[in-house]
């Protein structure tokens, strides 16, 4: 494996701080709104579904299933593998596919998160389950 | 209330440059505008509306300032590659309510040059700039999904480089020239799976710029009379994670909205600009106006129909962002010049579309794969 690649930190603010202070315990939280029900990422104050503001935080099992990936081949920093990956509670996010032989990704294959350093809080990545 | 036949297209310029080292980007900006101005047979001192978007250095104000324009209208609204279809619409607005009579849209930049300033981020910044999404990545997920959803083929996608190199030929600005064969497509280097170097456009320095004016102001004018007669704008997000389907794009709402505005079908058009930042952006924006079915855009594009004077659809005839423009990675405004140019006969003749009375241009702009809003224009010769 090639070293690993530095990744930036996440500036953060208020709305989201909560997220990034349970990254640091490993723990990788979604929104959930009380009102309609309906998760969503990245995690808003208010629902981007029925706008209310009863949304509460709600730690994901980080599993998912990859929708779609692509292999960028032209990087200074090597190639790598961005996706849009599922959560098994509904929502999906954009991610890249780390730790893995990128040839043998597909669709639909099932992925964990796992989370990487930064000189701030760690940053969420996928890899296969 | 409606746009439709309120406002005419009256000037278009399109830079000649591909690459301007030697110039400013407040410059390119003045030379298309210049340029548009002179075609409509019109001054600068007739201008009372301006539009322009983030590619305008320190946007509306200091172009205002530096074009040394007096307007009562302005418009900056920044919808990337897309902005000047959208412009254009709004443009017809203000006409139609009278808010300006003599609009100039331009845009201009370098990137063939040197890079871009970096895009201005938004809400979702920390929990998707790290991932590393370009338009080449983001574009080759949306034909990941298509491909597996659909079976679309590299090859299919190849004919559309095919196609815009067939009418690139014909254009001696054009950056690329070359004829190319599905093969050569194929055999060009993997830039992000699937997508190849040919099936990505050129990077160019460059500009263009268009007047839009009132139906009396353009009879006026010895111009051959080309107007608006539908517009439709629309955007897309995967809103909350909820909505992601990289399938389709914006294109599904802005077009319906724009042919039922102008009361005609994807079966009337003779001629379309269709935005071609990728080929996969071209076949999915092809599915998402109803030129075919969802999913069967790969067989559509085959075998030369977008080819003018041997398919059904002649499309992006200037040889399109793929082979002869994209100026400052935003393929809007050359997109409604060439239509227009359809529109006037005064395409190639070798890509002239006989009686062409009739277009589409479309686009979208930001990233495909991840947000991005549309655009529609349906445009007529009268």
């Amino acid at each position: 494996m090639a070293e690993a690649k530095k990744y930036p930190a996440p500036v953060t603010n208020p709305e989201t701080a909560p997220f990034w202070e349970a990254a640091k315990q490993g723990k990788f939280l979604i929104k959930r709104c009380t009102a309609c029900g309906e998760p969503h990422y990245f995690p808003r104050s208010i629902c981007p579904f029925c706008f209310s503001d009863k949304t509460v935080w709600e730690e994901s099992s980080g599993e998912a299933t990859i929708y779609t990936f692509s292999l960028m081949r032209k990087s200074a920093t090597g190639p790598y593998a961005i996706a849009f990956v599922t959560l098994k509670e509904g929502p999906s996010l954009q991610t890249n596919i780390v730790d893995c032989d990128m040839d043998k990704l597909r669709i639909g294959q099932k992925v964990k998160v796992v989370f990487k350093p930064t000189d701030g809080a760690p940053l969420p990545f996928f890899t296969p389950a | 209330m409606t746009i439709k036949g309120k406002a005419y297209i009256a000037g278009i310029y399109e830079h000649p440059t591909r690459h301007a080292p030697d110039k400013s980007t407040a410059q390119l900006h003045a030379e298309v505008a210049k340029g548009a101005i002179e075609d409509a047979g019109l001054t600068k001192a007739d201008i009372d509306g301006y539009f322009c978007a983030g590619d305008a250095p320190g946007g509306a104000w200091p172009m205002v300032d530096y074009l040394g324009l007096k307007v009562r209208h302005i418009d900056s609204t920044e919808t990337g590659g897309c902005s000047y279809l959208i412009h254009l619409g709004h443009a017809a607005e203000a006409i139609a309510a009278g808010k300006c009579s003599i609009a100039l849209l331009t845009l201009a930049g370098k990137p063939r040059t040197g890079p871009l300033p970096a895009r201005a981020t938004g809400a979702e910044v920390d929990f998707e700039a790290a991932y590393g999404a370009t338009t080449h990545n983001a574009y080759g997920m949306c034909a990941m999904r298509h491909m597996h959803d659909y079976g679309t083929t590299s090859e299919q996608l190849a004919w559309i480089k095919v196609a815009a190199s067939h009418h690139a030929q014909y254009n001696p600005h054009a950056m690329l020239r070359d004829v190319v064969t599905v093969e050569d497509v194929l055999n060009s280097p993997m830039i992000s799976d699937p997508l190849r170097r040919m099936d990505c456009c050129v990077v160019t320095d460059g500009g263009g710029a268009m007047i839009v004016t009132t139906p009396e102001i353009a009879k006026s004018l010895k111009k051959p009379l080309v107007r608006l007669i539908g517009h439709g704008e629309a955007m897309k997000g995967p809103r909350g994670g909820k909505d992601l389907d990289l399938t389709y794009s914006a294109g599904v709402w802005s077009g319906p909205r724009a042919f039922e505005e102008a009361g005609v079908t994807p079966q009337d058009i003779k001629y379309a600009s269709i935005y071609d930042s990728f080929t996969i952006t071209v076949l999915m924006q092809l599915e998402d106006l109803g030129f075919c079915k969802k999913g069967e855009g790969g067989k559509f594009v085959s075998d030369g129909n977008l080819i003018s004077g041997v398919g059904k659809l002649p499309f992006n005839t200037d040889g399109g962002g793929l082979c002869s423009n994209h100026p400052v990675n935003r393929g809007g405004m050359t997109k409604v010049i060439e239509a227009v140019r359809q529109l006037r006969g005064q395409a190639h003749p070798k890509v002239q579309v006989p009686n062409c009375d009739l277009a589409v241009a479309h686009g979208t702009g930001g990233l495909l794969g991840v947000r991005h809003a549309a655009s529609t224009c349906i445009l007529e010769r009268v």
